[in-house]
C-alpha cells in the first residue's frame, strides 16, 4: 500500500501528501500509532483526512499509510448486545486491552475472530441463489435468529455448504458464479458505511410501531419503517423518550446511537437493558439491542461516522427481514461534528456556520429508513422474498430551544412525525413533555385500518375526539385567562375538566414507574374511552339537572386518575369504573348520602 | 536545537512561528519575550514548518524579532502527588502559596483521556447537601456534574460553599422507610477559579480555612487580573488533580469550577484571533465539544473507590438561559440548579428556581435503601403542585384572587408556603433528608386529597398523618 506523510495538523484534521492512488473516503492509518482516519477532500497531491482519534503529538513528516478500502463495518453474528464506538470498535474489548480510559492507537475488530457460532444451512448444494438469499441461520441468542445472507452483488450456484461450529471468517459455503468464478462465503460480510445497502424496492409503510407511550401511540403514531424527530431544549425529555422507545417498542432489533451525548446515559442503558424484560419475547432487552456509543468527549470525527456505522448495521438486520428501530441521540451533535470538520477544511459556511450540504446529508441519512422488499429470490407461491423495515427516530438539540435553527428545519423537511418537546411542560413535570398542540404525525390515516382491526373500530374516533377536546381547551383557556372561568358555559367547564383529565390521567406517563412506563394499545383504548365516557355522562347529568360541583366531586374521578397504573390483568377494573360512572353521574340533585355510598363501594 | 527566534506574526494571544522542525500538534512551548516576560504556550496548528502557538500568559512584551520560542516535546502537564492537598496553585498549576515545589509521583497531561463508557459505573449514591430545594427535588449524587446557573449579584458562592461544607453520603438503609446515617469517607475538594475577583476567591479560601477543610482542598486560582488565555488550562489542571485524587488515592472529590463564563470567553478570544467561523454569539462552533471534555471528566469508574462530582458555576449573561454558555452546559451536564433573581429580591435564600432546575440522576439516587421509598412521589407531587400554584398566581394577577376556584386558591397558598418554608433556609442550616421529606408532607397535606395524583395511595396512608403531623 502507498505511504504518504503529514504536512499539516489542525485538530481532528490532518493534511497529507503522497496519497495519489487513494480515493475519496478511503481509510488511512495516521502516524506511528496507526490512528484511523478517512480521506474527505483531495486537492492536487494533498489529501485532507479526518482522524478518528485525538491528534496530539502528530506532526509534519509523520507517515500516513493507505489501506485502499473505504470506512466499513463488519456484519455478522456477534453484533447484538455489543457496544461500539463510532467506527465500530468494541468498547468492552478496548477496556480489556487498555483499561478504563480510552487511549490512542488501540484497535480491535468489530466482530470477535475467535468465537464459534453454530451455523445451520438452509439450502442444499446445487441451489441457485442470488444476492440477499438466506443460506443458513445462526441462533445468535435466544431472541434473534441471525440469517446468513448471500452478499448483495453475488449470484450463482451453491457448490458446497456445511453446518457446524465456525468463526465468522471460516468458509461455510462456496458459490460458483455464472462466469465460473468460485467464491468462499463466510458468515461475516464487510460493507462501506457511507453506501446504503441495496434492496429490491421501497414499499409503503403503514403498520404501527407500538411504543407503549400513550401520547405517541394514540396521538402521534409512527409506523414500522417511518421517520420521526424529537426536538427540544435540554431537559425536556428527548433521551428518556428515546430510551422508552428502545425499551418497549415492538421491533425485532434496536440500534441505539449515542452520538455526542453523555457517557452516563450509555452506562444507564448498559446496566438497565440486561435486567429489563422485553414484553414481547420475555427475554432481556439487551439481547435485541446494538449500541453505538460515541459520547461528547470522544473524538469528534468518529462522532460524524457513528450515525453511518449505526444505520449500516440496521440495514443489515433489515435485509434479514426484521423490523429495526434505529435511534440517534442527538443528530444535532452529528451536524456539529460536520460543522467542525467543515470549518477546519475552510469550506464556505452556510447558516450558523453549518456546511452548505447539511440539508442533503440529513435527508440522505433519513432516506435510509423505510420499509423495503428485501433482495433475494422469491419463493414459489409468494410475491416477495421478504420485507424488512428501519424506523429512524432522531433527537434534535436546538440551541436555546429555537426551532428555527438549521438542523431542526432541515430535519422537518424529511421526517413525517414531529414530537415537539416543550420546556414549560417539563418544568411542570408533565412527562412526556410532548406538546399535543404542535406535534404531528402524517401516519395517522395509514394506521387507522390497523387500529380498527387490532384495537377497536372506534379507536380513531376516540382519539380524534380527545384531540379536539384538547384543542378546544386551548381556545377556552385564552378566555379564562382574560375574564375568568365563570365566563364559560357549564358545558365548556365540563370540557375543561375533561381536558385536564386527558392531560393528567392519560397523557402524563412516568417513565420511572414500573406500573406506568408501558401501556399496550388495548390499555390505551380502555383508558381513553373511560375518560370520554365520564365526559359524555357528565354532559348528560348536567343536562338532567346535576350541579357542576356534584359532577366534579364524583368519587369515581379518583379511580379514573389511578386507572393508568392498572396492570394488564386488571382490565376488568375498567368495567367497574364504567359502572361507577353510570351510577354516580345521574341527573338531578342527589342527596349527600347517595354520593357517599357510591364512593364507599370502592 | 528546538529553540527559535523566527516569530512572524503576533495577533492577540497567538504567535505564528516559522521554520520550525519536528513540532507536533498540542506541543508545549516556552516563550521568552524581549522584555524578559515569560509565557507558556501550546501548538494549535502546525502547517509545514509554520506553527500557530497560543500564549497562555498573553503576548504583552513580545515582538517578532526577539521572541524566543522553545518547543518542549511534551504537552502541558501537571505533576501530582498526595502533597497537592492543602496547597494553592496558579492557573497553570505552579505553587502560588509560597510553599515548596511539589515532588511529583507522576506527571500527567492535563487533557486527560475520555472514560470508556463501558468502564463507567452509574452514579447512584445520594449526597445529602442539607439543602431542601436540592435534596428534596433535584438531588445530587456522587459522580454527577450539576452546575449552578447564576447571575451577577446572586448568592451562588454561598450556595456552593454550603454544598461543599454540608455534603455527606448516607449509608445504605435496610428499611424502606428510613434513610441511613451519614457516612465518613475520604473526601477532597478541588477548587478552580477562572477570572473571578480576589474577593470571591478569598470568600472560598476563608470558608475552607474556617471549616478546616483546607487540609483536604486543592486550589487553582486564575483571578480577574490574571492572563485570560491561562483560563483555558485552569479547569483541566483542576480535573487532572481531581482524577489523581479520585482514581489513584481513592478519594471522593468535589470539584468546584467558577466561573465557566470567563472560561468560555477566553476560548472565544482565541477563536476570534484565529478568525474561525463563529457559531452563536461569536462563540466557536466547537464550544460544545470543548466543554464536554471538561464536564465529562466527572463520574465514577468501575473497580475504583473514588469519584469526581462537579459543581461548576456560571453566570448567565443577562440572566438568559438560552445564551450559548448555559445552553451548551445544560446539554452536557446532568441537570442544573438555576438561581432566580425574583426569589432573591424577595429575600429567599437559597433562591433556587426549582421548576426549571433539574437533576437527571435523581431516579437512581433516591428511594428505598438510599433515601426513602416515598421520596420520588413526594418530589413529583411538590413539583406538580408548585407549578399549579404558580399558574394560579398568574391568573390571580389578572383576575384577582377572588376569581379563582377553591382548588386554585389552595394551590396559591401552597406555593407561598412552599417558597417560604421549603425553599427558604439558612446558609448554615443543615436539614436531613428526613426533615426535608417531613416538610414536603406537611405542605402537600394542605392540598385537596384528590389533587395528590402523583403519590401512591399506600404512601399517603403511611406517611401523610404522621409526617405532616395532623
Ligand atoms: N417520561 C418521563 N417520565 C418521567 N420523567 C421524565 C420523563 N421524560 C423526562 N423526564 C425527566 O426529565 C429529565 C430530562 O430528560 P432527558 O430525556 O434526559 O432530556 P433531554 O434529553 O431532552 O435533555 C429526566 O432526567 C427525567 O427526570
Ligand atoms: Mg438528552
Amino acid at each position: 500500500m502507498e505511504q504518504g506523510h503529514i504536512i499539516k495538523v489542525a485538530g481532528p484534521l490532518v493534511v497529507a501528501r503522497g496519497l495519489v492512488e487513494s480515493k475519496m473516503y478511503d481509510l488511512v492509518r495516521v502516524g506511528e500509532d496507526g490512528l484511523m482516519g478517512e480521506i474527505i477532500e483531495m486537492r492536487g497531491d494533498r489529501a485532507s483526512i479526518q482522524v478518528y482519534e485525538e491528534t496530539d503529538g502528530l506532526g509534519p513528516g509523520d507517515p500516513v499509510v493507505a489501506t485502499g478500502a473505504p470506512l466499513s463495518v463488519e456484519l455478522g453474528p456477534g453484533m447484538l448486545e455489543a457496544v461500539y464506538d463510532g467506527v465500530q470498535r468494541p468498547l468492552d474489548v478496548l477496556e480489556r486491552q487498555a483499561g478504563s480510559f480510552l487511549s490512542r492507537g488501540i484497535s480491535a475488530p468489530g466482530l470477535d475472530r475467535e468465537k464459534r457460532w453454530t451455523f445451520v444451512p438452509s439450502v442444499e448444494p446445487g441451489t441457485r441463489v442470488s444476492g440477499g438469499d438466506i443460506i443458513g441461520v445462526v441462533q445468535e441468542n435466544v431472541v434473534v435468529e441471525h440469517r446468513i445472507l448471500v452478499p448483495p452483488a453475488l449470484s450463482g450456484v451453491i457448490e458446497s455448504i456445511t453446518g457446524g461450529d465456525f468463526t465468522v471468517r471460516d468458509t461455510v459455503a462456496t458459490l460458483v458464479d455464472d462466469e465460473g468464478g468460485v467464491h468462499d462465503l463466510a458468515m461475516m460480510q464487510v460493507w462501506p458505511v457511507r453506501v446504503p445497502r441495496p434492496y429490491k424496492k421501497k414499499v409503503s409503510a403503514d403498520e404501527p410501531l407500538t411504543t407503549g407511550t400513550r401520547v405517541i401511540d394514540t396521538f402521534f403514531p409512527i409506523v414500522k419503517g417511518g421517520v420521526a424527530c424529537i426536538p427540544g431544549p435540554f431537559g425536556a425529555g428527548k433521551t428518556v423518550t428515546q430510551h422508552q422507545i428502545a425499551k418497549w417498542s415492538d421491533a425485532e432489533v434496536v440500534v441505539f446511537i449515542g452520538c455526542g451525548e453523555r457517557g452516563n446515559e450509555m452506562t444507564d442503558v448498559l446496566m438497565e437493558f440486561p435486567e429489563l424484560v422485553d414484553p414481547y419475547s420475555g427475554e432481556p432487552l439487551m439481547k435485541r439491542t446494538v449500541l453505538v456509543a460515541n459520547t461528547s468527549n470522544m473524538p469528534v470525527a468518529a462522532r460524524e461516522a457513528s450515525v453511518y456505522t449505526g444505520i449500516t448495521m440496521a440495514e443489515y438486520f433489515r435485509d434479514m427481514g426484521y423490523n429495526v428501530v434505529l435511534q440517534a441521540d442527538s443528530t444535532s451533535r452529528w451536524a456539529e461534528a460536520m460543522r467542525e470538520i467543515s470549518g477546519r477544511l475552510e469550506e464556505m459556511p452556510g447558516d450558523e456556520g453549518f456546511p452548505a450540504y447539511l440539508g442533503t446529508r440529513l435527508a440522505a441519512f433519513y432516506e435510509r429508513a423505510g420499509k423495503v422488499e428485501c433482495l433475494g429470490s422469491v419463493p414459489a407461491g409468494a410475491s416477495v422474498a421478504r420485507t424488512g423495515s428501519i424506523s429512524v427516530i432522531g433527537s434534535v438539540s436546538p440551541p436555546g430551544g429555537d426551532l428555527s435553527e438549521p438542523v431542526v428545519q432541515n430535519t422537518l423537511r424529511v421526517v413525517k412525525v414531529f414530537w415537539a418537546l416543550q420546556d414549560q411542560l417539563a418544568y411542570q413535570r408533565h412527562f412526556p413533555a410532548i406538546d399535543w398542540l404542535t406535534s404531528y404525525s402524517l401516519y395517522v390515516d395509514k394506521v387507522t385500518p390497523h387500529w380498527a382491526a387490532d384495537v377497536s373500530k372506534d379507536f380513531r374516533a376516540r382519539r380524534d375526539e380527545a384531540m379536539s377536546i384538547l384543542q378546544r381547551e386551548n381556545e377556552l383557556a385564552e378566555i379564562v385567562r382574560l375574564v375568568g372561568l365563570e365566563a364559560l358555559s357549564p358545558e365548556e367547564q365540563i370540557l375543561m375538566e375533561t381536558a385536564k383529565s386527558i392531560r393528567e390521567d392519560f397523557l402524563q406517563q412516568n417513565a420511572f414507574r414500573d406500573d406506568d412506563q408501558f401501556s399496550s394499545l388495548a390499555e390505551q383504548d380502555r383508558l381513553l374511552s373511560t375518560i370520554l365516557l365520564f365526559h359524555a355522562k357528565a354532559l348528560e347529568a348536567h343536562a338532567a339537572g346535576a350541579s357542576l360541583a356534584d359532577i366534579f366531586a364524583a368519587p369515581v374521578r379518583e379511580r379514573i386518575a389511578r386507572a393508568k397504573y392498572l396492570a394488564p390483568d386488571q382490565m376488568a377494573e375498567y368495567d367497574s369504573i364504567a359502572s361507577d360512572i353510570e351510577t354516580q353521574l345521574v341527573g338531578g340533585a342527589r342527596p349527600e348520602a347517595a354520593v357517599a355510598s357510591a364512593g364507599g363501594e370502592r | 536545537m528546538r529553540e527559535y527566534r523566527t516569530t512572524r506574526d503576533i495577533v492577540g494571544p497567538l504567535l505564528l512561528i516559522e521554520k520550525v522542525v519536528d513540532v507536533t500538534y498540542g506541543e508545549l512551548v516556552e516563550l521568552e519575550y524581549p522584555d524578559g516576560t515569560r509565557s507558556l504556550g501550546n501548538v494549535l496548528e502546525i502547517d509545514g514548518d509554520v506553527a500557530l502557538v497560543q500564549a497562555f500568559e498573553g503576548t504583552r512584551g513580545s515582538n517578532p524579532k526577539d521572541t524566543k520560542a522553545t518547543f518542549l516535546g511534551r504537552s502541558l502537564e501537571l505533576g501530582v502527588s498526595r502533597d497537592i492537598l492543602g496547597r494553592v496553585f496558579d492557573g497553570l498549576g505552579r505553587p502560588a502559596d509560597g510553599g515548596p515545589e511539589i515532588i511529583p509521583d507522576e506527571r500527567r497531561s492535563i487533557y486527560g483521556a475520555p472514560i470508556n463508557p463501558v468502564a463507567r459505573d452509574f452514579p447512584d449514591d445520594f449526597i445529602q447537601t442539607g439543602v431542601s430545594a436540592i435534596d428534596g427535588l433535584n438531588p445530587l449524587v456522587r459522580g454527577q456534574k450539576l452546575p449552578i446557573f447564576s447571575g451577577s449579584g446572586l448568592p451562588h458562592n454561598e450556595l456552593a460553599a454550603q454544598i461543599a461544607r454540608q455534603s455527606a453520603v448516607l449509608a445504605r438503609s435496610g428499611a424502606a422507610d428510613q434513610a441511613g446515617e451519614k457516612l465518613e469517607g475520604e473526601f477532597a475538594v478541588v477548587f478552580a477559579a477562572m477570572g473571578i475577583t480576589f474577593e470571591d476567591a478569598d470568600f472560598f479560601t476563608n470558608e475552607f480555612r474556617t471549616t478546616a477543610a483546607i487540609e483536604r482542598t486543592v486550589l487553582f486560582l486564575n483571578l480577574a487580573d490574571d492572563p485570560a488565555v491561562e483560563r483555558i488550562a485552569t479547569p483541566r489542571m483542576a480535573l487532572t488533580a481531581a482524577e489523581y485524587l479520585a482514581y489513584t488515592c481513592d478519594m471522593h472529590v468535589l470539584v468546584i469550577l467558577t466561573d465557566m463564563t470567563y472560561y468560555c470567553e477566553a476560548l472565544r478570544e482565541v477563536s476570534a484571533a484565529r478568525k474561525e467561523v463563529p457559531g452563536r454569539r461569536g462563540y466557536p462552533g466547537y464550544l460544545y465539544t470543548d466543554l464536554a471534555t471538561i464536564y465529562e471528566r466527572a463520574g465514577r469508574v468501575k473497580g475504583r473507590a473514588g469519584s469526581i462530582t462537579q459543581v461548576p458555576i456560571l453566570s448567565m449573561p443577562d440572566d438568559d438561559k438560552t445564551h450559548p454558555i448555559p445552553d451548551l452546559t445544560g446539554y452536557i451536564t446532568e441537570g442544573q440548579i438555576i438561581l432566580d433573581r425574583n426569589l432573591h429580591r424577595r429575600g429567599v435564600y437559597p433562591p433556587i428556581a426549582v421548576l426549571p432546575s433539574l437533576s437527571r440522576l435523581k431516579q437512581k439516587g433516591i428511594g428505598p435503601g438510599k433515601t426513602r421509598e416515598d421520596h420520588a412521589d413526594v418530589s413529583n407531587q411538590l413539583f406538580g403542585a408548585y407549578a399549579s400554584g404558580i399558574q394560579a398566581k398568574e391568573l390571580a394577577v389578572i383576575l384577582g384572587e377572588a376569581a379563582l376556584s377553591d382548588t386554585d386558591k389552595a394551590f396559591v397558598a401552597f406555593a407561598d408556603a412552599f417558597e417560604d418554608q421549603f425553599i427558604r433556609q439558612g446558609t448554615h442550616e443543615e436539614r436531613s433528608v428526613a426533615e426535608t421529606l417531613a416538610l414536603g408532607w406537611k405542605l402537600v397535606a394542605q392540598l385537596p386529597r384528590t389533587e395528590l395524583k402523583r403519590i401512591r395511595d399506600e404512601y399517603v396512608a403511611k406517611y401523610m398523618s404522621s409526617e405532616a403531623g395532623d
